[in-house]
């Protein structure tokens, strides 16, 4: 596949790749959670997926109830262009049979009559099409928007430990791939699918009025009609809902493939991300073919029950006309009809295709809609104190473990009274960024409380907790936008003065200045260029404008080199000063600045004290500090 | 945020090559399934064929038996008409299964040679890029494309054929009605060609801004949880319902141009039905044509209605396929620019000495002012390891990315043992090579697939004498061992066990060079001790270029580069330059409160 460009590459035939089956399922490892790959509705028990689907059909009727109105009249449309299209195999009927006749004597009244019917058929049939195209495509934007922002605002309010376990790429995939599915069936799939439902019943019915002997013959087909869409429609639920899983997982691969790109060509990793990517693309494939041959089975079907009950009407209706019986005219109408009953099941078959999966994807979304949030917003608000230098933190009692059987803190009691700044400690797995995540209540402690200023967390409407505690990490996410941007996403209400001056405090000033476009430049696109150590200065800005009570800083200075540390801290003791600090950093120099520092040790306390005071002592703080001491210079 | 022309792949093609022109370039992905198509093709005109012959077989009835009173006629027909009947479901079903095979397969074919192609675009590409752009090329935008390949262009040419054989037919039944049904084809072209230019440029802005929410959204994954340190729920909730209205919006102006369209493709065909109904029972009335021709012609006519009217879907759908094979080709056009030169050779293992040279290399990002580095000259001996200094965002990092050519030089030469880098495969670099970034990226894959993501050979010596060194044993002892997944998906690590890996996947199999970014960052004093020691015996033999901030991670190496403003300007041991550079007792120096410009060395 070397492609020059302009030229198109070979196209090998896609195939499963030959090598290592066995191999490529275990590349992803085990998950320690068995959650990993769904939301907790998405279970595979059929009564889980009977639940599912009524809560789809709900969360349906949740998006519809706002449109009803508009809905009310688009259905009106709809009959009226039902009727019209009824009517033009009734009126050639008619042309033919009342018609033709006194043309024939020279009157031309009763053809002239039917002309202009079916002129005014035709043009209320073209002015209702039209208006219900139009709203119903009006419903269903509004409908998407709604879900689109939906769920996006309920990924938002989900809490951290659920999207740990459901992933970003699963994210993405919902919120773009599920989503476009179910667009795919709002621009051309509702009206056939009504329009179908209306022509089949009022097919009927004009038939039944026009000849019902023959009429019967033709509602035989029912029966078998019923049975293969009751099939189809079961079958094709399943492998829908199998191509909606098998997409995201190529999603997820090309998403997170991608965004370790240099990782993936520094280390070669091209060809063997390849064959996984072709691995879980011919999943997705097959997938696809598995729904595909529902189709290519079902819609023949149909053709087939159509094509028998027309050649039954044509010979049993022939014989009928033989015996006077009934009109040619009435025959002829009953094999248009027959056409206009079986063409728009069959049109339906090649949207059903965009209605399984827009099913599928309801369903996927819907459970992700179902999932209540771990960290909920309390039902009763419990405001702060209002004195503005506040920020006492309590520890009560805490237990918490991300799983169960493994705790990670067990019954931690620990008290920060307010403007103290605590630097804290120990080994990795000891439960430093645990105690942090807690503070900053990205998870609920399992049992115990943490509280500021006396007041339980939980208690705490979430805008008011966020202003109050920030937790700065050293992942320092920059969002797509400009640094003044960036920054500003500690305090939106800043202005650009306030902005400058955070960046000034913390020490970012001379190298956003001296970005092209200074604080208006874009971070997204010199995403790559912006280094580590200038992520890290501007989201310490972003901190620093923020303002809150109690400031939590988990490895937050890691990759700044040592002068501009020094700066950081510098700052960060004016900062401080009156404000309530937790502190996890490996480095002493930024331990030693702490008013106590706290050694952690298996979810425990084991060290409590000032920094001169544990390094006096002994203990492993002391033991730490020396070591630092020897590894200066 | 919004679609910039040069957020997306690749500048947009001159608007004067034709719309179709991406379409047609994606032929050899059909070719494949020649075959198939053929057959496929065959089968469809053979069903479209059968099932028109049914109203010529009742004008038959009308005309014959009923006329005559025949039944034994009335049966022969009948049958005649029930074989047709299974004879078209039948090839409609060959076409079918066929088409669904060749449909999906095409799709995956262009979906796999798409991403294989972005893994080779050098990373400088994909920082440019917005990822979710990206990723509704490889989903919504192929989609599109396989819909139309697989039914829009069959039915294209289908609804043409069926059109073409019903109005001969209508014209041998009766000329004048027959002419004046081809006739409505004018009004149907002109409506489908006005239609076709409209619907072109609105089905480019959805799919771009389909991408811009995709990114949105991606970014929005990437950035939770600080979104949730900041609670800033409710902003990134407006941003995102902004993109999504414009995406609402975008999507309801072309619904209502479709809606437009596709009623007048339903109005054309009826009003010549209805003309046809009143000028061909008048021919029947002067006697001109039977009634059972009458019957067959209005019959003809609404298998004519269908084509029609799907035409405005068609078309939709050909555009939209249009311009998802732009936004598609806009990424397969753009050349990968780090490649292998057609000269370029191996170099083995054994071959290496590891004398790595930098000769007045300069870089600069394309379209960026100044040159991130430049005039660098620097000579690594084999064995030797050299640490770079520098402030934060001097261009340290940038500098190792040049090794193994994850960037290109703009300017000078890379030489390893006097080959120019650009003149070794890069296969054979990259292996060479050993490299850590400053973030550690981990895959959610096992921890074994994550170590060995470059040497997927090793052996379980290798990787367990590689975690060993980087003071990684912990992998040891988690849920599943060296099976457990890790990364996003995974179990979540901490920075520090994170790093740890990243290093050990550095180490894995002695590389002859190693490049590490700040390997030790992350690290505890007491690991980053241990690791140290580790470390140290492995770069007794090995060249290495290291990225150190801290004092304690300098003594590692032999000498000391110190890079400001892009430049080198000292290189020594560490206590020459500690002795006589000013500058690098700034970047370096241990004692926390003497100031020695600090401020001043915070480089952009």
């Amino acid at each position: 596949m070397t492609g020059a460009p302009g030229g198109p590459p070979p196209v090998p035939r896609p195939r499963r790749p030959p090598d290592d089956d066995v191999d490529l399922s275990r590349w992803r490892g085990r998950a320690t959670d068995p959650d990993a790959d769904r939301s907790r509705a998405e279970d595979t028990t059929p009564e889980a997926v009977a639940r599912l689907r009524a809560r789809s059909r709900a969360l349906l009727g949740r998006l519809l109830r706002p449109h009803r109105g508009r809905l009310g009249l688009a259905v009106a449309l709809l009959l009226v262009q039902n009727a019209a299209a009824m009517a033009g195999p009734y009126l050639v009927m008619l042309g033919i049979d009342r018609g033709i006749g006194p043309l024939r004597a020279g009157d031309a009244g009763p053809l002239i009559a039917v002309a202009a019917a079916f002129a005014g058929a035709t043009g209320a049939e073209y002015a209702a099409r039209r208006g219900f195209l139009s709203r119903s495509a009006r419903i269903g934007q509004a409908v998407l928007l709604d879900l689109r922002r939906r769920v996006y605002a309920h990924f938002l309010r989900l809490d951290v430990g659920f999207h740990e376990r459901y992933t970003s790429g699963r994210m993405v995939s919902r919120l773009t791939s599920d989503l476009d599915s179910i667009a795919e069936l709002v621009d051309g799939g509702v009206d056939k699918l009504v329009m179908a439902a209306l022509s089949v019943l009022s097919v009927a019915g004009i038939l039944l009025w026009l000849d019902p002997p023959l009429a019967a013959v033709t509602l035989l087909a029912f029966p078998f009609l019923f049975l293969l869409s009751r099939w189809f429609a079961r079958a094709s639920a399943g492998a829908y809902r199998r191509t909606r899983e098998a997409v995201a997982l190529v999603i997820v691969h090309f998403v997170e493939s991608l965004r370790g790109i240099r990782a993936v060509q520094a280390y070669r990793r091209e060809s063997r991300n390849q064959r996984i990517f072709a691995a879980v693309n011919d999943d997705y494939r097959q997938a696809s073919l598995a729904a595909f041959r529902l189709i290519a089975v079902y819609s023949p079907g149909i053709r087939l029950i159509g094509n028998l009950t027309a050649a039954l009407v044509l010979g049993y209706g022939g014989a009928r006309v033989l015996g006077g019986a009934t009109e040619v005219g009435v025959l002829a109408a009953f094999l248009l009809y027959l056409r206009r009953f079986f063409e728009p099941m069959e049109e339906l078959s090649q949207f059903y295709n965009a209605l399984q999966s827009a099913t599928a994807a309801l369903e996927k979304l819907a459970g992700v809609l179902d999932e209540r949030p771990a960290v909920a917003e309390p039902e009763r608000l419990v405001r702060l104190p209002t004195d503005p230098r506040r920020g006492a933190v309590a520890f009560r009692s805490v237990t918490f473990g991300y799983r169960p059987d493994t705790p990670i803190l067990a019954g931690l009691e620990l008290t920060v009274p307010a403007g103290q700044t605590v630097a804290l400690i120990g080994p990795t797995g000891a439960g430093k960024s645990t105690v942090a995540k807690l503070l900053a209540r990205f998870h609920d402690p399992v049992a115990g409380t943490v509280s500021l200023d006396g007041v339980d967390l939980r208690d705490l409407a979430d805008a008011e907790l966020r202003r109050a505690i920030v937790l700065v990490t050293q992942e320092n996410h920059l969002f797509s936008g400009s640094v003044a941007e960036n920054i500003r996403f500690g305090r939106p209400d800043a202005d650009d003065a306030a902005v400058e001056a955070a960046a000034r405090a913390i020490g970012a000033h001379p190298f956003i200045a001296a970005l092209p476009d200074g604080y208006a430049t874009d971070v997204r696109r010199r995403g790559g260029r912006l280094s580590a150590g200038q992520r890290q200065l501007v989201a310490f800005a972003r901190a620093f404008l923020a303002d809150p009570r109690v400031l939590i800083l988990d490895e937050a200075t890691s990759s700044l080199d040592v002068p501009t540390e020094r700066l950081v801290q510098r700052a960060l003791r004016t900062v401080l000063r009156d404000r309530t600090a937790l502190v996890i950093a490996h480095r002493l120099s930024t331990v030693e600045t702490a008013d106590r520092v706290l050694v952690l040790d298996g979810g425990r306390i084991v060290e409590d004290g000032s920094p001169a005071e544990l390094a006096a002592a002994g203990g492993r703080y002391a033991a730490l500090h020396r070591q630092w001491r020897d590894s200066l210079i | 945020m919004p679609a910039q022309s040069d957020g997306s792949p690749a500048a947009r093609d001159d608007a004067r090559t034709h719309p179709l022109r991406n379409l047609w370039r994606l032929r050899p992905y059909l070719r494949p399934y020649a075959t198939e198509f053929a057959w496929l093709l065959l089968a469809a005109l053979a069903a479209t064929a059968a099932s028109l012959a049914v109203p010529l077989v009742v004008q038959r009835v009308v005309d014959g038996p009923v006329a005559r009173h025949d039944g034994t006629g009335l049966l022969r027909l009948g049958a005649l008409a029930l074989l047709l009947g299974v004879a078209e479901a039948v090839l409609i079903f060959i076409r079918r299964w066929t088409q669904s095979s060749s449909s999906v397969g095409m799709e995956a074919a262009l979906r796999a040679d798409l991403y294989a192609h972005l893994q080779r675009l050098p990373a400088g590409c994909h920082d440019r890029w917005q990822s979710g752009q990206l990723l509704s090329r490889i989903t919504s935008d192929l989609s599109v494309i396989r819909r139309f390949l697989s039914f829009g262009l069959l039915f294209l040419v289908l609804n043409l054929v069926t059109y073409a054989a019903v109005v001969v037919l209508l014209i041998r039944l009766h000329p004048w009605l027959g002419l004046l049904v081809a006739a409505s084809a004018v009004p149907l072209f002109l409506i489908s060609r006005r239609f076709a230019r409209h619907y072109h440029a609105a089905s480019r802005r959805m799919q771009d801004q389909q991408g811009d929410v995709a990114t949105l959204v991606e970014e929005t994954a990437q950035g939770l949880r600080t979104m949730r340190a900041y609670g800033r729920g409710p902003e990134l909730a407006a941003r995102f319902g902004t993109g999504a209205r414009t995406l609402h919006d975008i999507g309801l102006d072309k619904a209502r141009l479709l809606a437009r369209t596709s009623a007048l493709f339903d109005l054309v065909p009826n009003l010549t039905l209805g003309v046809v109904l009143v000028a061909g029972a008048a021919a029947v009335a002067r006697g001109e044509l039977t009634i059972g021709e009458l019957v067959a012609f209005v019959s003809l006519q609404l298998m004519l209605i269908w084509p029609v009217q799907s035409l405005g879907w068609i078309i939709a759908n050909g555009q939209e396929a249009a311009t998802a094979a732009d936004r598609i080709q806009e990424v397969l056009d753009t050349p990968p620019t780090i490649v292998d030169a057609p000269h370029a050779r191996a170099l083995d293992r054994g071959q290496v000495r590891g004398r790595l040279r930098f000769e007045r290399v300069a870089f600069g990002y394309p379209g960026a002012g100044s040159p991130v580095l430049c005039e660098i000259d620097l000579t690594i001996e084999p064995g030797e390891t050299l640490a770079l200094v520098g402030a934060t965002g001097c261009g340290k990092s940038t500098l190792l990315s040049l090794v193994p050519r994850l960037h290109e030089v703009t300017a000078g030469r890379i030489t390893l043992d006097g080959h120019d880098l650009r003149d070794l495969r890069l296969g054979s670099l990259r292996r060479l090579v050993g490299v850590a970034f400053e973030e550690p990226t981990l895959f959610s894959m096992s921890v074994w697939e994550n170590l060995t993501l470059g040497r997927p050979d090793a052996g379980e010596d290798e990787v367990r004498a590689a975690l060993a060194l980087a003071q990684a044993e912990f992998a040891y002892r988690l849920p599943w061992g060296l099976a457990t997944r890790v990364g996003e998906q995974g179990l979540s690590l901490s920075g520090g066990q994170r790093q740890r890996l990243a290093l050990a996947r550095a180490v894995l199999g002695r590389p002859a060079l190693l490049v590490l970014d700040d390997p030790l960052s992350a690290l505890d004093v007491h690991t980053e001790a241990l690791v140290e020691a580790a470390l140290r015996r492995v770069l007794r033999d090995t060249t290495a270029l290291l990225v150190v901030h801290r004092p304690s991670t300098v003594a590692l190496a032999d000498r000391v580069a110190l890079l400001d403003g892009g430049r080198i300007v000292a290189v020594g041991t560490h206590s020459e330059l500690l002795a006589g550079v000013p500058a690098y007792r700034a970047v370096l120096s241990a004692e926390p409160e003497r100031q020695h410009g600090g401020v001043g060395l915070v480089h952009s």
